[in-house]
């Protein structure tokens, strides 16, 4: 992965810099110590690290802004984190650049269950924002599978989905106003309480901009009352095939589920030994979840197994009770460990029609024979967001770097089967290289104008998103 | 000019020197008329794909949105933020086309609980005003690649580009349907009400108050949608938790359910009645709170309160200065959808904000030539 040469001219202005940030920050809030600032040398993606010039924490919109001019001023780029959980490299510093982190700013700054809605400042983790509101029956739908740990400023930079995003969307069909802060410095108010911000819709277009728009401080998000209840069945099919033409059918029949969750065997395998679930030896499982009062719940069930039966299941189980669903989602919540268990492996991210799944999945293992590494499938059935998790060896040499042309391939067949790159992981830098895969030049230009724009210095998360040879001649101007 | 394909579109695009007034079914004219020569997507027709089981659909611009919901119908299934039909309200004739309804981000009550046009739009493809053929999202559920432009182009009026495509997410239609009703309430007590519905878990997915129902009185509605047991069981939880606001009768005979939707949605009491229209949107419990400092206006609430249709008769004395500083007061904004239009229309925009989209109206049309005028600074000041 390559990314642009530090330059001298900026690490020579370190002292600069770091004096000028001390006088607009904390002393505790401007980190330059190497020993320290390496706690923010990557994010998840734990391939590519390097340690920053600096680390600053700011603790208001106000420190924000003023730390953000400064940098603006003397030409310094900034990398914007949220906790640094990305998959995808988005939070992945340069050495010549500062660390923007927005764990200060984790308050709640109001909440409002008569217009349901919670303003929080954007350090906040995802699961907390929930915990939050969760005493008056309330929630914040988006989940991704770091919710423990991950920031909502994160969650907006990348637009993250979650298991449940069938029946709830994703964090743009949940964000409803921000306070933000351009590279300049300027502070802006996008939306708030009311649905629909006047104008163009900046927040839709800043939400998914991977932090290279701006630096979102507060956000204003839609909260929901807590369904009734909720039960999954678990289906076991002896095809993908047929397990994907059940997911259709289910679609068509009318009935919405939260989640519709897809496993295939190398997966169902790997997390039985790890997990013991007691998961039906089986060529694909479906977990599919409903939500409502208990008699809502059966009738749902009723007709999701009615449809299921016409395709001949080798195993249909219902959940009667808290603990049954609990063993049917254990399995499925533990696989990402139990491929852990087994070896390194690399999470893709890429979304298909989902018309598509048998032909993909019968590529992805024609793929795993020629290229020697094994993959298992796990994935979000329902808006065909695909999770394959290719397996290899970090110790072994040449190992990632296989690993990491397979899923490339896996990438292109996405895109090619109508598809795309990413569904809720972001470009970073693991997928900026595969950008025109999925888009023409124009395309592309079209959104780097849209940079342009916002940051015309090109500060903000540089080297992410855009192939670097055509974003050049901009990042140069 | 009524170009039938997207390189025919783009070589007009490319090749004019004066402004150009962008059309889809002309249905909804809106903000300062333009002197631009006329340019008409309604040549650029065709369902291109639909995929029942991966609800999804992909149509070109200009395709009537009729054509649109009869597919949709025969596979039992429906767009699910439920546009508008604006030709009632502002005496228009002509075709609705989905491209006019993307461009004008069009969506109706369901919106509270289903989300917008825009959450539904996909993907689109579009001719900027440099003549650019550009394509941004695609037609999958889920995607994060790149920027988000789609959203970008939802309501953009034509200003940034002129949509060729678009692919949309749609949702099956609920077996059944049933409405909740209740007489009398004031303005505030109705809000109230239809708060605690929104705060349930019974999925309510339209919650209106009109002044003036169909018999004069003021009435408040809420929708129930889904399996027939469902709706019956819910509807009846919610006439438990709203006793205390008076009585709820359960209407369950769909058609009238739907027609009932059908006005609300299309805001049929101001159908040919004098006066300007005006669109606002505000956080729901500060609605009643506007519209009683605008005297001899009529409302109608959609979205639990966070959509105000306001009448405001000739003689009525509430000007566009007098309610936008009644709406800035509490923060939202107001959109005037039937009036002068050679007044301000969209809601000015706060200083950074306005850099912002003038920054990106140059970079996508250079030439200022989709459109001018419109949503611009100008028109707002």
């Amino acid at each position: 992965m390559q990314m642009p040469e530090p330059n001298p001219a900026i690490l020579a202005k370190k002292a600069v810099l770091v004096e000028r940030l001390q006088g607009v920050l904390p002393n505790d809030a401007v980190i330059t110590e190497i020993s320290e600032t390496r706690a923010y040398e990557c994010d998840a993606l734990t391939a590519y690290k390097c340690p920053p010039l600096a680390v600053i924490l700011p603790g208001s919109t106000q420190e924000v802004s003023d730390a953000l001019a400064i940098c603006h001023e003397m030409g310094v780029p900034v990398v914007p984190r949220g906790s640094g959980t990305s998959l995808a490299g988005g939070a992945l510093p340069t050495a010549d650049s500062v660390i923007l982190g927005v764990a200060r700013l984790a308050d709640v700054l109001e909440t409002d269950y008569d217009n349901r809605f919670i303003r929080v400042q954007t350090g906040r983790t995802n699961l907390s924002v929930t915990g939050a509101v969760e005493e008056h029956g309330f929630f914040y739908a988006p989940d991704p599978s770091s919710q423990l740990a991950c920031a909502i400023a994160g969650n907006i930079a990348m637009n993250s989905g979650g298991a449940h995003c069938l029946k709830y969307g994703v964090t743009t069909n949940n964000l409803m106003g921000v306070t933000m802060v351009l590279m300049d410095g300027t502070v802006m108010e996008l939306g708030g309480a009311h649905l629909e911000a006047e104008g163009y819709d900046l927040l839709g277009l800043i939400c998914g901009s991977e932090g290279q728009l701006g630096v979102v401080t507060e956000a204003t998000l839609r909260i929901l009352r807590k369904p009734e209840g909720a039960r999954p069945v678990l289906i076991g099919f002896n095809s993908n095939e047929v397990a994907g033409a059940c997911v259709s059918d289910i679609i068509k029949a009318g009935v919405l589920p939260v989640a519709i969750e897809f496993m295939d065997r190398p997966c169902i395998r790997a997390t039985e030994d790890f997990a013991k679930a007691g998961y039906p030896d089986c060529e694909a499982l479906l977990i599919v979840e409903v939500e409502g009062s208990d008699a809502e719940i059966d009738e749902q069930l009723a007709l999701i197994e009615g449809i299921a039966r016409k395709h001949d299941p080798v195993e249909l189980r219902q959940s009667r009770s808290a603990e049954e669903s609990a063993k049917i989602w254990l399995g499925r919540k533990s696989a990402f460990g139990a491929m852990g268990n087994i070896n390194d492996y690399m999470c893709l991210d890429g979304t298909i029609p989902v018309s598509q799944l048998p032909h993909v999945l019968r590529r992805i293992g024609e793929m795993s024979d020629q290229f020697g590494l094994d993959v298992a499938n796990v994935f979000h059935a329902g808006d065909g967001n695909m999770h394959p998790l290719i397996l290899f060896d970090a110790n072994k040499p040449g190992d990632l770097e296989l690993c990491e042309e397979f899923g490339a391939e896996i990438l292109k067949l996405c895109v090619e089967v109508g598809g795309c790159l990413t569904g809720e992981h972001g470009v970073g830098i693991e997928k900026r290289d595969l950008m025109a895969h999925q888009y023409d030049p124009d395309d592309l230009a079209a959104q780097m104008d849209v940079k342009d724009v916002f940051d015309p210095k090109w500060l903000l998360n540089p080297a992410k998103v855009f192939p670097l040879d055509s974003s050049d001649p901009r990042r140069a101007a | 000019m009524t170009p039938k394909t997207e390189a025919e579109l783009a070589e007009i695009i490319s090749g004019t020197e004066g402004p150009l007034r962008i059309e889809g079914g002309g249905t909804r004219p809106l903000g300062r008329v333009s002197n631009g020569a006329r340019l008409s997507t309604s040549g650029l027709t065709g369902i291109e794909l639909y995929e029942p089981g991966a609800m999804t659909l992909v149509a070109k611009a200009g395709t009537p949105l009729a054509e649109i919901v009869a597919a949709l119908e025969a596979e039992g299934q429906r767009l699910a933020f439920e546009p508008m039909d604006h030709r009632g309200l502002l005496g228009t004739d002509g075709t609705p086309t989905i491209g006019g309804v993307v461009a004008a981000n069009v969506s109706g009550p369901r919106r509270i609980q289903a989300g917008a046009c825009r959450d539904f739009l996909l993907g689109v493809r579009f001719v900027d005003g440099q003549g650019r053929v550009v394509k941004n999202g695609g037609r999958v559920m889920k995607n994060v690649t790149g920027y988000d432009l789609v959203k970008l182009m939802a309501g953009s009026y034509g200003t940034l580009g002129v949509l060729t495509e678009v692919a949309l997410k749609v949702l099956p239609r609920p077996r059944s349907s049933g409405m909740l009703l209740s007489e009398g309430l004031r303005d505030d007590r109705a809000i109230t009400a239809l708060s605690h519905a929104l705060g349930s878990p019974y999925e309510v997915t339209g919650a209106a108050h009109l002044q003036r129902g169909q018999d004069g009185a003021p009435v408040t509605m809420i929708r129930l949608e889904g399996f027939e047991n469902s709706v019956a069981y819910r509807a009846g939880e919610l006439q438990s938790l709203l006793a205390g606001f008076g009585r709820f009768t359960l209407e369950t005979d769909p058609a009238v359910t739907e027609a009932a939707w059908h006005h609300v949605r299309d805001v049929g009491p101001f159908h040919g009645r004098e006066g300007d229209v005006w669109r606002i949107s505000v956080k729901p419990t500060d609605a009643p709170g506007i519209v009683a400092d605008l005297a001899g206006t009529e409302a109608l609430y959609d979205w639990g309160g966070g959509l105000i249709w306001l009448l405001a008769p000739d003689g009525s004395g509430v000007n566009a200065a007098r309610l936008r500083a009644a709406v800035a007061a509490r923060g939202g904004h107001a959109m005037l959808i039937r009036g002068d239009r050679s007044r301000a229309t969209f809601a000015p925009l706060p200083a950074p904000v306005a850099a912002l989209q003038e920054g990106l109206r140059q970079k996508f049309d250079p030439r200022q030539i989709l459109n001018p005028g419109l949503m611009a600074q100008g028109e707002t000041a």
